[in-house]
Formats: C-alpha cells, structure tokens, sequence
C-alpha cells in the first residue's frame, strides 16, 4: 500500500492510537496498586516525622500501628463522624473542593513514650500549585511538636524549601494561640527579628519565597481553625480528670 | 534487506542486498556520541533544549535527574522512530513522534511511581518539560527518521550527554553562587542569622547572589559558557 496515501495515513494512525492508549492503560492500571502503596506508605512516614519518628519504607506500616492510636474524622464543628481506616484513607484535595459544612477533617492521636500528641493534616496553595503537610501538636493543643511540607510545583531552591528540615524545624515549640488563649495560627513572616522567641505566633520566612510562606501561613490557619473545639474539649476533660 | 516487488511492474525480484557490516563502535559510531559533547553541543550549538536549562538548573540534584531521564527518553525515542521510519506516513510524522515520547514518558512516570518512588517524585514536575524539550524532537527529525537503530541509539545518548553535561556546568555555579551548596551540602560555610553565628565564607561577611537563582542568572551563566567555548574552540569560529 502506498505510505503515503490517506488509507494507510488514517489506519496507521489509529493503530498507533489503540497501541499507545492501550500500553498506557496496561502499565497503570496493572502498576496501580504498588503505586497507592507507595502513597500509603508516604503518608504513614510524613506523620510519624512529625512526631519525630524517621521510619523506613518496609518498617512504617508497623511503626505506624506503633505509635498512632487513633485515627478519627472531625466535622467543621468538632464532632467525630468517622474513625480507623475510613478517616484514613480521607484525600484532602478532594475534601477541600467541598463546602465546609460537609468536608471532614481528619486528626491522627498519637502515643510516644506516655505523651499523646495530634496530628493534623494540611492542604493549601502555594504559588505555582498545591501544597500540603502535617503539623501536630502537643497535648496542650498549643505548642507545635513538629511539621512536614511538601508541594506540587514549588520554585527549586525557593518556595520548594518548605521541604526541608531547617524551615520545617523552625515551627517546632510555636504556639498557635496568642497569650490571651486565642486561635492565631503561625505567621511566616518576612524580615523576622524575633530570635528564637516561641510565644510570638510567628517564625523567620525563606527569602525569595514569600508566596509560597504566605501559602503555608494561611494553610495552617485555615484547617487548624476547625480543630480548636474538639481539641480543647479534650484538654477540659483531662483537666477534669 | 529482502524487497520484494509487486510483480506486476516487470522488474527482477531482489532478495537481498550485500551490505558492508559497520563494527559496533567504529569511528563514524563514536563521533556520534563525542560530537554532541563539544563541536555539536545541542544548548550552546544548536540552541535547543534552553527552556529545561533555565528552570532546572537551580540545583545539581534535579539537573543530574533531569539529565538521565532526558537520555533515557531520547536514547529510547530515537530507537523506536528509528525502527518505525519506513513504515510512518510523511505528513503526520510529527505528530507520530510527539505521541511516542509522550507515550514513552508516560509510561516510564508510571513505572517510577511504582518502583522508584522517591525518583517519580522529583520527576513528575519536569515530565512536561521532557516531553517538551527540544532536543527529543529535534533528534528524531535530524537523525531518527533517516538512520538505522543502532546509530540513532548513539545518536541520543551523544546529544543527552552534551545536554546534561550543560546543565551540570550551569548548576554547579548557580547552586554554589546563589545557595552556598552544592547537592545540597553547604560548601561555602553556614549562614546564621547573625554574623556571629556564621561559620566560612558567611563569618567575612559574604552573602550569597540572590539573582543567581533566579531565570536571568542561567541565561548569563549560559551566554558566558557559549563565549568561552567559541573562544576555544577553533571549529565553531564562523569565518
């Protein structure tokens, strides 16, 4: 057949068209499930460093079931609607596009060594793209025990360093409430002077990268606003107690 | 080669052709790979591939990540072209190259992703600009469609290395200029946050170049290494 003309042109095409869609096709659909293993486990480590615990890959399903002892699913005014695997497996860039009334909020309580702590998922926007995290906190429900970024499309070397541990160290010891007991979140704040001074609501921002601070600023804001009432609902019944 | 024609031309059947078998690695085969290093650099030569080395080469890290995934995607995509060039029809052909190297790193993503998960991730945000590089592209047109297989694999991994060699050479000096690091380690001393604090470089007061990771920076990291190769390199001289 002539390989120039329109019939071989148009079968050509489509051959090509059913052998490329379906390769693709073959390849995720067979490498899906080792795929959302990989996530799984991401997400088992990210929240264990928040804590600081490092795990490695084969050992975080079981450090996992280690240290976190509850996992629940909080609605916007604080009450629990879902526990264990269905809280976990709750995707926050999905949750985010509903209204707030009926996006669940899930919360991870760990237990290390007799203390407990909580830790929140983040989801927000940086500049280019999405950007997400944990952040937990100690049992006051105040003071930040650790945190963990990462972003979809951050510039390298500036807003992508939210990854890295010498920005996210910078939280550790914050408090997210003002001194009169008020939710205020954490400032990322541009020409920082205040040291290392834990009560000021505020840490030291990445030069060149305020957008992507500002990103993380309002991300924490934004979700840690709905945790406030279950979580001083707890510290009243431990004071009870 | 067997060609066998439609009889009805009239014309003797041919069954094979005697060829001379060209060894391997002989020198026209490793001029491939050698001249894409230096005399046929595809960023400072043939002036492709610019739009990886302005975004990439922040950092050494992702620049090493982005130079291997570039040659595998053009080692493979050459090959395949190659081995698909008497069968594609002219006027759709760059179509065709386009859906192989997408299909190409489309499935390489997904194979990442499942066992090389740490890698997929740094990748993921530059597939697009894989897919889109220049170079893959140009490769195919320039070579793929009128070579065999073997030369074309050659071909690639040549202009992949000049590539990435480039882009090393432009992340070096940004990453240590701009960040005081390289791969991440810090080289030049620490910076605190006063200069009491500051260890090496940063205790003399030195600050690092903030416009050196920004775009602009690569594009005059980019023109000086241009300079300095014509300067001396007597082929690229234009009389």
């Amino acid at each position: 057949m002539n390989r120039e003309s329109n019939a071989y042109t148009l079968i050509f095409a489509v051959i090509m068209v059913v052998v490329v869609a379906s390769a693709l096709a073959i390849a995720a659909t067979s490498l899906q499930p080792l795929q959302a293993q990989n996530v799984k486990i991401e997400k088992m480590q990210d929240i264990l460093s928040t804590i600081e615990i490092s795990t490695t890959k084969e050992e975080a399903q079981e450090t996992y079931d280690k240290y976190i002892t509850k996992v629940l699913a909080l609605d916007s005014k604080g009450e629990v609607v879902a526990e264990g695997e269905e809280a976990f497996s709750i995707d926050l860039a999905n949750e985010t596009n509903k209204g707030v009334s009926e996006q669940r909020f899930p919360l991870y309580v760990a237990e290390v060594e007799g203390s407990t702590y909580y830790v929140i998922p983040l989801y927000g926007a940086g500049l280019w793209n999405a950007i997400w995290g944990y952040i937990s906190l100690e049992e006051d429900g105040n003071t930040v025990k650790g945190t963990v970024f990462s972003h979809a499309g951050e510039t390298p070397g500036l807003g992508a360093e939210i990854t890295q541990d010498w920005f996210q160290e910078r939280f550790i010891g914050e408090k997210i409430k003002d001194e009169s007991g008020n939710f205020v979140g954490i400032t990322v704040q541009k020409g920082y002077s205040g040291g290392n001074n834990k009560d000021d609501n505020a840490i030291d921002a990445i030069s060149g990268a305020t957008i992507t601070g500002d990103g993380v600023t309002n991300m924490i804001y934004e979700r840690l606003e709905y945790y406030i009432p279950y979580l001083e609902k707890q510290n009243t019944n431990l004071a009870l107690n | 080669m067997a060609e066998i024609k439609n009889k009805k031309e009239k014309e003797p059947t041919v069954l094979f052709v005697a060829e001379e078998k060209e060894p391997l690695f002989s020198k026209k085969n490793r001029k491939l790979v050698t001249d894409p290093l230096n005399d046929d650099n595809p960023i400072t030569v043939q002036v492709l591939g610019i739009c990886s080395a302005l975004a990439i080469t922040v950092q050494l890290e992702p620049s090493v990540v982005m130079a291997i995934s570039v040659m595998v995607v053009v080692a493979s995509s050459n090959v395949v072209i190659s081995l698909l060039r008497n069968l594609i029809p002219n006027r759709i052909r760059i179509i065709v190259q386009l859906v192989v190297v997408a299909g190409l790193v489309a499935v390489v993503n997904e194979v990442l992703k499942a066992y090389a998960y740490d890698v997929s991730k740094q990748l993921s945000v530059f597939v697009g600009l894989i897919i889109t590089n220049c170079i893959v592209m140009g490769r195919l047109e320039a070579f793929a469609l009128g070579n065999g297989p073997w030369k074309s694999f050659l071909d690639g991994v040549g202009n992949a290395a000049g590539y990435g060699l480039i882009l090393i050479v432009i992340a070096f000096f940004r990453e240590l200029l701009g960040s005081g690091k390289l791969f991440g380690y810090e080289v030049l001393g620490h910076k605190g946050l006063t200069l009491a604090d500051s260890t090496g470089l940063y205790a003399l007061g030195y600050e690092n170049n903030g416009l050196m990771l920004l775009s602009p920076a690569a594009l005059l990291v980019l023109g000086i290494i241009v300079w300095i190769q014509r300067s001396k390199n007597r082929k690229l001289i234009e009389k």
